[in-house]
């Protein structure tokens, strides 16, 4: 989330689109009821079922899984065509005055640089017109045909509602209607704000929805407001914390990246990824990066990484490409991968193409699943008749166990959607020989370092050299780790403005990431959660729910990264002068010599707005892109249909589906087509369940015992279906059995002239736990995922489904 | 849940004073059921199941997000869902069903066990399963369809408002577990207050038939609901006019009192007569002897 939950009762208006947090975040949801009781605000939602948020909307409107940039598309053009924007904050905040070069282009679905055969952009014609100096042109006036303004004028004018309601089902006048209602934020005092989750990622262009609602909160003056932002609900306690600590095969903590094999040394990897000022004046502070990067080198090794040893840079693995889920799957069939550690993971029932998923277990030479409860992936050989019929004979796969604990056994910080890092304390102790996944992860670790100690081995200096200064080297504590996240002086650090005085002494925690230090005297583990356990100690564990500004910042409750700010691009809630937009609401502002304010200032503290610094800091532009060259697929979301499409043309484009996304050879016949798949599926949670834990627990499998599909009313008599009949649901990839609920919730839509009904499956069960037995949902979802980080396209694809 | 005893104002089957509370001030409490902040999460069923200690076994799909499809002596707050169209547009009406805790219960006054049932002063309407000699006349008494009896013991049970948890000082189990306020808990005049304050906001919002439920049928309710949809209390599952049944309130009446009283009065004067007319009634001794199959014609 840029901004929290909290924040959203703030809101004027609350979007939900790619999301149900009614049903999935149900906590949460309640900062929208709030907005709605006190602040007058208008719940908006927009889904392919009208659902548990739906029942509480004051506006809903349906849409075709996997539609959402067109229908976000024909926003932006309502937005441009009916001059619906907030001028100055367009002009001064975005990226809608630079150039970008002229032989840039789009026709016929596809930008310029496309090669067919690799299924990928050169992206060099995507850059801006920059001079000599590398510093990006602009024109103001917003009026050259090559400005970001003009072009995207240019690119959403197809968007027309006609061909939005062609595409998406939305039946035009809801269309419009919620376009108006979103227009009437683009007025400075007025917000909106935007909620999604995985409604939007999982598609095959699930990064490019959040790029067109980022374009339309940008247009709008919606970001870095209170009750604005554009805010992802995310679908796990901690996966906020799992990608901040770089658990992405390509990541490492605090949004760093892991070297590949272009990068042979130290000084190469860091220019590549400390980028240039592009834009005059501009803070620019990924320019920081070489001072995260060595700081995390000097936590993982300690005194054995050196200026001398580059930091010990040779000892980091250099990926040769990436190891997402999908990859690792593939590689696994292909009988490449032959041992396979899973803690906290179920992908038999997780990852999609069950079949997929167990041919790969099956050639496994041994799989390790560490977790509190017996899972699917845990059980894959076990035979439970049709739900997993396979012949425990025929597979050879050595399986470990490893139970481990749950949240409330051990202690430690979630990270929120937030962003918030709140500690929890232990509170009960693991059953039987269930055991931390620190300790079993550190005895794990301790075990090859002792056989690299003994043997030697090919490269044993990233084993043997790893720092590992716990108190009990085999059961390192939480709160050890998060003292190294925080990070630590290693030598006293002088303070540039003022002579012999020192930022930090040696052996103190960092007070925040300001102070770090690329020539070694600092360590810090991930430094976006430097300030999380300064010297005064642990912030997270704060619990003071005192909120003196009364708009929901509790500065002092927990800790939220980065540096305990609330909101981000909080500076853009200012106008230039750095006056609050909304007087009522002003989260950080100028006063004369300092930013400062009730939020923590997302900003150069001392840095007056006479010198024209923009509000997006990490940007080297200074502003937010509205164009962005980084992504796979093109600098603007462009619709593209998902790779199980109902429809025969694309009606945006000749391209039919996302051309940068990656599709395994032997994958391209696991797509299906309509005319022997008809019906378009998506997956989804129930409030009532948590993924596939909660099925191991009495109450929850009370509340919904058993697996059903949702079939829309008119899809049912077309079948001969009733309320309750035992279904069949098949897709290119398998089928599974299960009953039907007969529902009004999802309307049938009319595509391209043609009625096209949808199909609802939630996800929750499987062969084992406290529920009734039932098939896995992604026996049915498709192996391809989002183009530029490889999320599963789970939310859109084709199914047939017949009476049982 | 036996409380004090100064705390009860009615108590099945007994005739009593109202109770000596001169020294203990007890507002009446009340929830509020707010549908138009409910989302039909469950917490409150859960919450419930886990505060009293019940189970139901896990059933099966019931072509519904209602799970279990309806109350029982293990399921005392049951969510229920509805599809319904008004005016062309789809609404899910989702509610909450359980015990209203009536000012006027009909279960009290049909149950001819004495103590079963209490009201206490608080309001809340309470079964004393000790005392219940599984009649079920309190299911027939009950307007909306509440207590179920339990086949195991033979007693029967109901939503009890938490009085374990009120009477220390707690909210009950459902309420605290609501994450949207949509259950709220205070004195019956607060929550009045913020209900008709609700209204308003949805008066604004273009929902003009949204409306408190109290019936006055049986004197407003400890449990009451603000309806988006006020007009249509029977969509949501609610009786439009719900009053005390008119045997139940017969037999609890004084005419019936009276009547009882009569006819008690009219047998013993009768005996008397017949005593003062024929004397003791006496037995011949050959009946003493007498065998089923002799004394046949």
């Amino acid at each position: 989330m840029t901004n929290s939950w909290v924040d959203i009762k703030n809101a004027d208006l609350i979007l939900v689109m790619g999301g149900n947090p009614a049903e999935a975040h149900p906590c949460g949801f309640k900062w929208v009821l709030e907005a709605k009781a006190k602040k007058k605000a208008r719940l908006i939602v927009v889904d392919p079922r009208f659902t548990r948020t739906a029942a509480v909307a004051d506006l809903y409107a349906p849409i075709r899984p996997g539609t959402d940039i067109a229908f976000l598309g024909g926003v932006v053009n309502y937005l441009l065509s009916n001059d619906k924007i907030q001028h100055d904050y367009v002009r001064n905040y975005t990226s809608a005055a630079l150039l970008v070069r002229e032989d840039t282009g789009f026709a016929d679905g596809l930008f310029t640089g496309y090669d067919e055969a690799k299924r990928k952009y050169d992206k060099s014609t995507w850059n801006y017109q920059v001079d000599k100096d590398g510093i990006a042109k602009v024109d103001p006036t917003l009026q050259d045909p090559n400005c970001v303004f003009q072009r995207m004028k240019k690119h959403y004018d197809r968007y027309t509602p006609e061909l939005v309601e062609r595409t998406t089902g939305t039946p035009r006048a809801s269309f419009l209607k919620i376009c108006e209602a979103i227009a009437g934020t683009a007025v400075p005092e007025r917000t909106m704000t935007s909620l999604y989750a995985l409604g939007w990622t999982q598609h095959s262009v699930g990064s490019q929805n959040i790029r067109a609602i980022a374009i339309i909160q940008l247009l709008l003056g919606n970001m870095g407001m209170a009750g604005g932002g554009v805010n992802a609900l995310r679908g796990h306690s901690n996966i906020q914390g799992l990608t901040d600590l770089g658990l992405l095969s390509h990541q490492l903590p605090g949004y760093l990246t892991l070297p590949t094999d272009d990068d042979p040394d130290l000084k190469t990897y860091l220019e590549k990824r400390t980028p240039k000022l592009l834009r005059p004046g501009q803070f620019n502070y990924w320019a920081n990066y070489p001072k995260f990067f060595v700081s995390l080198m000097k936590t993982w090794y300690g005194a054995a990484a050196t200026q001398a040893n580059d930091f010990a840079y040779e000892w980091m693995p250099k990926i040769d490409g990436p190891y997402d889920v999908l990859r690792v799957m593939e590689l696994m069939n292909q009988g490449k991968v032959n041992g396979y550690v899973c803690q906290g993971f179920n992908p038999l029932s997780s990852f999609p193409d069950k079949a997929k998923i167990l041919a790969g277990l099956r050639k496994l030479k041994f799989l390790v699943t560490i977790d509190p409860l017996a899972t699917e992936t845990s059980e894959f050989w076990q035979n439970h008749g049709e739900f997993n019929d396979v012949d425990p004979s025929q597979i050879q796969t050595e399986v470990f166990r490893f139970p481990s604990s749950l949240f409330a056994e051990e202690d430690g910080s979630l990270v929120s959607s937030a962003r918030w890092l709140q500690w929890h304390w232990k509170a009960a102790e693991p059953p039987a020989e269930a055991r931390g996944d620190l300790e079993i992860v550190g005895e794990l670790f301790l075990a090859l370092k002792n056989l690299y100690a003994k043997e030697g081995g090919a490269f044993p200096d990233p084993i043997l050299k790893l720092s590992w200064p716990y108190r009990i080297a085999k059961a390192p504590a939480a709160d050890e780790v998060a003292r190294e996240f925080n990070g630590q002086a290693l030598a006293d650090v002088p303070d540039p403005k003022n002579p012999g005085a020192f930022l930090v002494k040696q052996g103190e925690q960092v007070p925040g990431f300001a102070v770090l230090q690329a020539d070694g005297s600092t360590a810090c583990g991930c430094w976006i959660f430097a300030g999380c356990w300064p010297q005064a100690g642990n912030m997270m564990a704060r619990r003071d729910a005192s909120d003196p500004s009364g708009l929901g910042i509790t500065p002092s409750w927990a800790w939220s990264w980065p540096a305990n700010r609330r909101v981000l691009y909080n500076r853009a809630s200012c106008n230039a002068e750095g006056v609050p937009y909304i007087s009522t609401r002003k989260l950080v502002w100028w006063n004369g010599t300092r930013w400062v304010g009730n939020d923590v200032p997302d900003f150069k503290a001392d840095s007056p707005p006479a010198d024209g610094m923009n509000p997006f800091i990490m940007n080297g532009e200074g502003v937010a892109r509205l164009w962005a060259p980084a992504m796979a697929e093109g600098p603007f979301p462009e619709h593209y249909e998902p790779f199980d499409a109902p429809l025969a043309k694309n009606p945006f484009g000749k391209v039919m589906s996302n051309p940068a996304a990656r599709v395994f050879p032997d994958d391209w016949k696991a797509f299906g087509k309509p005319d022997e798949f008809p019906f378009v599926a998506t997956t989804y949670r129930l409030t009532e369940h948590f993924h596939f834990w909660t099925k191991h627990a009495r109450i929850p499998a009370i509340l919904q015992p058993e697996a059903f599909v949702e079939l829309p009313e008119g899809l049912a008599r077309k079948k001969g279906i009733r309320n309750q009949d035992m279904v069949v649901v098949k897709s290119k990839r398998g089928q599974i059995r299960l009953k039907a609920l007969v529902t009004k919730r999802m309307p049938t839509l009319t595509i391209e002239g043609k009625e096209v009904e949808v199909v609802g499956l939630p996800i929750h069960w499987g062969f084992i736990g406290q529920t009734r037995k039932g098939y896995i949902t992604n026996t049915l979802t498709p192996p391809v995922g989002d183009a530029n980080i490889q999320t599963p396209e789970y939310k859109a694809f084709l199914v047939n489904v017949e009476k049982a | 849940m036996a409380l004090d005893s100064q705390d009860i104002r009615l108590r099945s089957a007994t005739t009593m004073e109202s109770a000596p509370s001169a020294r203990s001030f007890r507002p009446e409490v009340a929830k509020l059921i707010d549908l138009s902040r409910c989302i039909g999460c469950k917490a409150c069923q859960a919450a419930c199941m886990e505060w009293n200690d019940l189970r139901e076994q896990v059933g099966t799909f019931q072509g519904t997000y209602t799970n279990p499809l309806d109350l029982s002596d293990q399921s005392w707050t049951v969510m229920k869902f509805n599809e319904t169209v008004i005016d062309g547009s789809l609404n899910w009406f989702i509610f909450k069903d359980g015990c209203m805790h009536c000012a006027d219960p009909g279960c009290l006054k049909a149950c001819p066990a004495p103590g079963a049932v209490v009201q206490y002063a608080n309001g809340i309407v309470d079964f004393q399963q000790d005392n219940c000699i599984g009649c079920g006349y309190c299911i027939t008494g009950c307007p909306f369809d509440i207590p179920r009896m339990r086949k195991e013991d033979g007693r029967v049970y109901k939503c009890t408002l938490c009085s374990d948890r009120v009477s220390v000082g707690l909210e009950p189990a459902c309420i605290k577990s609501c994450p949207t306020q949509a259950l709220t808990f205070g004195s019956k005049a607060e929550m009045k207050e913020l209900a008709h304050h609700r209204l308003e906001d949805l008066h604004e919002r273009g929902l003009a038939k949204a409306a408190v439920y109290d019936p006055p049928g049986v004197g407003g309710t400890h449990v009451f609901y603000v309806l988006p949809h006020g007009d249509r209390p029977e969509t949501y599952g609610l009786p439009r006019d719900p009053s005390v049944g008119a045997v139940v309130t017969f037999w609890r009446s004084g005419v019936a009192r009276a009547l009882g009283v009569a006819t008690m009065f009219g047998v013993l004067v009768a005996g008397i007569l017949h005593y003062m007319r024929y004397g003791p009634l006496e037995v011949p001794d050959e009946t003493e002897g007498n065998t089923g199959k002799e004394a046949q014609p």
